[in-house]
């Protein structure tokens, strides 16, 4: 054990003004304590994010690069390029896949915010009619899967295969979701219903113009992990949609990225095409620029969501 | 979403039809368990093998890790710094399989970081990706690089809410660092771990679909073949729509049983479980 005057002068993670958040009673921890937790931190940080630095380089890099790092990754791009990047975006296979990923998404998460929201505030109602069989439907649902191939053959018998709606109906509405927002539909004080309905209000008019406004920070929650899910959506595309050129980003990402097909010059779009691994990169990146661009908003919020339905589901 | 989540349930009658796509439901042919015979076929058997291996494997590494990754998050002092590694590690959490499956490619795989690393500094390349033997070593890993993260915020939200005063009473009777996280944390997280690990059960006999399926041409079948991808071979890409469906069938009901069973075992021990009766 290290003296405490000189672990507390030197610690790194006092803040600024000197004040601690270790309570009195708590002993400082040793030197060599503070050490193993560093290292071990800063291995897991550059576990996550070396491959994602990674890609990027290596979607930067142009084809001398490539060449001198024997056809593989590159950690730092000597010269850059952003030729990948524009003969990915002129049109041609991926920019077709990243219009419908974004299409879907947004389509998708409006009606299933829609929907869950109007489901969940009906359940959320006391004394709403049928709301407890329709609880239980939805309880149920959570516990038991029905299976790929009943799933499947419903699509089919609906006349849903390779239609863009087998990626939205079936996964429209998440049972966990909507008992989350219920859960806090119900935390909202009930004065503000009775009082709206005295004054005439139905229930609709409750739900978009008190509801709602007051339950904002969950909308968002729930909406970003729809999108997310959308977005990320492979098992649904990879057994509904047969023909190409409905693909979506993960179909594209699959074939082209995971299994490494070459793309040709006319599915692009452009006159020279770059290095293969470039393009792939690049294809990948614009994959996971969506979920960054989200990530900072969803990250204040989910803690709270996943927890609301920790405590009350 | 009662047409999609309890109608296919319905639809789970077809694991008793010999099942013509052409014919409506109720014309189908009735055929009993024939369909079940796939319990002995070894291709399933072999399914089931690697399932239980991955299942088994993937509890006893998966659970740990959050937990002590929490720990050590819990234990720093400076709120901020805990605030942006939380949101460093919760971030693979939120991308797909494909994008995880080819991250893990460019970092391992032939062309990757470590074996372009490896040629350089003339120590020979490594074959991990693609290596049959190495499957389960490479999907796992990839399981912890996924969810180890988001796995911390159900552990952290629990010792938050642990009383301080326990801590600061064992501190004053002289408890070290590492007695009172012995003595104090981790039984306070015990009705935690048994929630957990029930719904792990309910979920044993499904393992990664999509993360297998994407890498199962590079590895083969027997390596690769879980019960979800056996059905999804059989079913989808072979059209055996009543045999898959019966799989299926086989296990959904095992899920549920294993979910059931353990909750009354939980209530035997005086546990809350998942429900209570």
């Amino acid at each position: 054990m290290t003296s405490m005057p000189t672990t507390r002068g030197s610690s790194p993670r006092r803040n600024p003004a000197g004040r601690s958040s270790r309570p009195v009673w708590m002993e400082s921890p040793s030197r060599f304590v503070q050490v193993v937790k560093f290292v071990a931190l800063a291995v897991c940080v550059v576990l996550v994010l070396l491959p994602f630095w990674a890609v990027i380089a290596t979607s930067l890099a142009d084809q001398a690069t490539i060449n001198a790092s024997g056809g593989g990754m590159v950690l730092w791009p000597d010269g850059f390029s952003f030729a990948a990047y524009s003969a990915v975006l002129s049109g041609g296979v991926v920019t077709r896949a990243l219009t419908i990923s974004i299409l879907i998404t947004m389509v998708g998460t409006s009606l299933s915010l829609a929907a869950s929201a109007g489901l969940a505030y009906w359940l959320s109602r006391p004394g709403a009619f049928a709301a407890r069989p329709v609880l239980l439907l939805l309880l149920g649902a959570i516990l038991f899967s029905p299976g790929i191939i009943p799933n499947y053959l419903v699509v089919k018998e609906l006349g849903l295969l390779d239609s863009y709606w087998s990626l939205i109906l079936p996964v429209m509405i998440n049972a966990f979701n909507v008992i989350v927002m219920r859960a806090f539909f119900q935390e909202l004080p009930r004065e503000l219903f009775e009082s709206a309905e005295i004054d005439g209000a139905n229930a609709v008019t409750v739900l978009v113009r008190i509801v709602l406004p007051l339950s904002k920070a969950v909308l968002a929650v729930i909406g970003l992990f729809y999108a997310v899910a959308y977005w990320n959506a492979f098992f649904n595309a990879l057994l509904y949609i047969t023909s190409n050129d409905k693909w979506p980003m993960s179909l594209v990402l699959r074939t082209y990225v995971v299994n490494q097909s070459a793309i040709s010059t006319e599915q692009l779009n452009a006159e020279a095409v770059p290095p293969q691994l470039p393009l792939q990169m690049a294809t990948l990146v614009m994959a996971i620029v969506p979920i960054l661009i989200v990530y900072p908003f969803i990250q204040r919020h989910f803690a709270k969501g996943v927890l609301i339905g920790a405590v009350k589901g | 979403m009662i047409l999609f989540q309890w109608v296919p349930l319905a639809g789970n009658v077809i694991a008793f039809q010999e099942y013509r796509p052409y014919l409506p439901l109720t014309g189908q042919t009735w055929v009993g368990f024939e369909n079940f015979a796939f319990i002995v076929d070894p291709t399933f058997l072999n399914a089931l093998e690697n399932t239980l291996v991955l299942t088994l494997i993937q509890s006893v590494l998966v659970f740990p890790i959050p937990l002590a990754l929490a720990l050590v998050l819990n234990s720093l002092a400076g709120e901020q710094l805990k605030r942006l590694l939380q949101s460093i590690f919760y971030l693979p959490h939120f991308l797909s399989w494909v994008i995880v499956v080819a991250l893990f490619q460019q970092m391992l795989g032939n062309a990757g970081i470590l074996n372009t690393f490896l040629l350089q500094n003339d120590l020979g390349a490594v074959q991990i990706v693609g290596e049959p033997d190495l499957f389960r070593v490479l999907l796992t890993s990839q399981v912890i690089w996924k969810s180890a993260g988001w796995g911390t915020i159900i552990f952290l939200a629990a010792i938050s809410r642990i009383d301080q005063e326990q801590y600061e009473a064992a501190a004053v009777d002289g408890a070290g660092s590492w007695r009172r996280m012995w003595h104090i944390t981790l039984p306070s997280l015990k009705g935690l771990f048994i929630l957990l690990f029930i719904l792990q059960l309910g979920e044993s006999l499904t393992v990664g679909f999509e993360q297998i399926i994407l890498q199962q041409g590079a590895v083969g079948r027997e390596a690769s073949e879980v019960i979800d991808t056996w059905v999804y071979n059989n079913g989808v890409i072979d059209q055996n729509w009543g045999l898959a469906a019966a799989a299926g069938l086989f296990k959904s009901v095992i899920g549920v049983c294993l979910v059931i069973g353990a909750n009354k075992l939980a209530h035997v021990f005086g546990e809350r479980g998942v429900y209570e009766r």
